[in-house]
């Protein structure tokens, strides 16, 4: 069905530049799965965030434009304003629809639209915030046989949003960020 | 109802859309596929519909069904000032180079409840140039066309409509520009005193005037690729030698075979310029 084996796509909100960055900062550049990382952002603001993960990461970082390809190896960044959604034919759908959990780019959305197209092949990780953005998308991935992982409340900035999902999807794995890194590690 | 299979849910819709063409005439082959099951998905959810076949009795059966079907599934969105660079740019840019003909012609492609388009008027009328422009103003959809005619919108947003202003280089006092009332704001007629507002379908219509600007910002991002191909040989008819195109931020010409003929005025605000 589709080209990757594995699709990452990851949320956070509060919290979650530092914890992305923490992650993505282990991974080299031959990494093979694509990334998708939606986070809450300041709307009509202008900011530097694809720099920052270029700066930061091994990888390459792109924030989403229409239509564009699902690339292995490629940090996808949610554009301000936008929801993202997938397409069977791996490209991204940008929706300027209502706002979803007081959000948007909303982590709900794009964690059930790649759940839709990716099925179990989807890696859902959802790290720190301050609301509840991403529990539903993660319960979602959960019930089509993807994989469920999220940061350890402990550890996380802010643990409203790691409690809520944990609560949501009691069967989804629990991890610091440094277990997150061992194990995206592990798989490639 | 709770899609349980995804594939047969997909199939389910395409039967209905084909229908909905026969029947309605609204052609959805050129709309991009995750939104639309996405929103189809959100509808059945709200209107507690039991499965698909209820869904497909009552759109086929029904048409005042069918019209609230239809609100729900299109996206009508939109808010003022979005991308106050954009507006900005608008300012900077492009009007002080429209502000050397004598009658300038705007078209404001998919304006839904039109609050792009007060945003544009309240440009134009600071920049000394309503008064000789001419708004095209249409959506596919009658019913939000009736709304922005009315220019009436919610009060909540206004905090972050009056930034927008603002950022984006506004002159005066915003709310110069509106009367506040019930929780609404109406935003002052002589705006759109020349303004046409009138449906036209992109997927289906052909051009109907020249333009020295369009503007058709997050419309396009519901389109399929041969969608958009269309609408963009459409506004390439239907602009002046160095007319002007707006977008929106992450969409893009450079995929499409017009994309020669055009420049970039301003790339992070997606302001193309057409060659002469």
């Amino acid at each position: 069905m589709s080209a990757y084996d594995k699709v990452l796509v990851m949320g956070g909100s509060w919290g979650g530049i530092q914890a992305s960055i923490q992650v993505l900062q282990a991974l080299p550049s031959g990494f093979k799965l694509p990334v998708v990382l939606v986070l809450h952002r300041l709307r009509n603001t202008e900011s530097d965030l694809q720099r920052i993960y270029e700066k930061k990461t091994k990888l390459q970082v792109q924030e989403i434009e229409e239509k564009e390809l699902l690339r292995p190896g490629c940090v996808h960044l949610a554009p301000a304003n936008y929801h993202v959604l997938l397409e069977r034919d791996n490209t991204f759908s940008l929706d300027v629809s209502d706002l979803e959990n007081y959000s948007r780019p909303s982590i709900d959305v794009t964690f059930m639209s790649a759940a839709d197209i990716f099925g179990k092949q989807v890696i859902g990780v959802l790290l720190s915030g301050a609301s509840k953005d991403g529990s539903a998308g993660l319960k979602y991935i959960y019930d089509k046989g993807g994989q469920t992982i999220v940061q350890d409340p402990a550890e996380a900035e802010i643990s409203t949003m790691p409690e809520s999902a944990i609560k949501l999807v009691p069967g989804c794995s629990v991890m610091s960020l440094g277990r997150i890194q061992e194990y995206l590690l592990s798989i490639t | 109802m709770k899609v349980e299979d995804e594939a047969q849910f997909e199939h389910d819709v395409e039967e209905l859309m084909e229908q909905v063409h026969l029947q309605y005439g609204y052609d959805f082959r050129g709309y991009s596929r995750a939104s639309l099951y996405r929103r189809i998905k959100r509808f059945v959810g709200n209107t507690g519909i039991e499965n698909m076949q209820e869904l497909r009795q009552s759109v086929l059966g029904n048409s005042f069904f069918f019209e609230g079907f239809l609100q729900e599934i299109t996206v009508n969105v939109t808010e003022m000032f979005r991308d106050p660079s954009f507006f900005l740019s608008l300012r900077q840019n492009v009007l002080p180079i429209l502000s050397t003909y004598p009658f300038i012609k705007i078209w404001d492609a998919g304006c839904s409840t039109g609050e792009e388009l007060f945003s544009l008027a309240i440009l134009l009328q600071e920049e000394g140039l309503l008064e000789r422009t001419k708004i095209y103003a249409t959506d596919v959809n009658q019913k939000v066309l009736r709304q922005a005619k009315e220019g009436i919108f919610p009060a909540t947003n206004i905090a972050a409509y009056t930034a927008g202003y603002y950022a984006s280089g506004g002159k005066k006092e915003f709310s110069e520009y509106y009367v506040s009332n019930y929780g609404s704001l109406k935003f002052k007629s002589y705006l759109i005193k020349n303004v046409v507002f009138y449906p036209h379908n992109l997927a289906t219509d052909a051009s109907f005037n020249e333009f020295h600007l369009i503007l058709c910002r997050n419309v396009l991002i519901y389109f399929t690729h041969a969608l958009q191909e269309r609408v963009f040989k459409l506004f390439d008819e239907s602009m002046v030698d160095l007319g002007y195109l707006a977008l929106g931020k992450k969409e893009t010409l450079s995929l499409s075979v017009i994309n020669a003929r055009y420049q970039l005025t301003d790339k992070s605000n997606r302001i193309y310029r057409k060659a002469s």
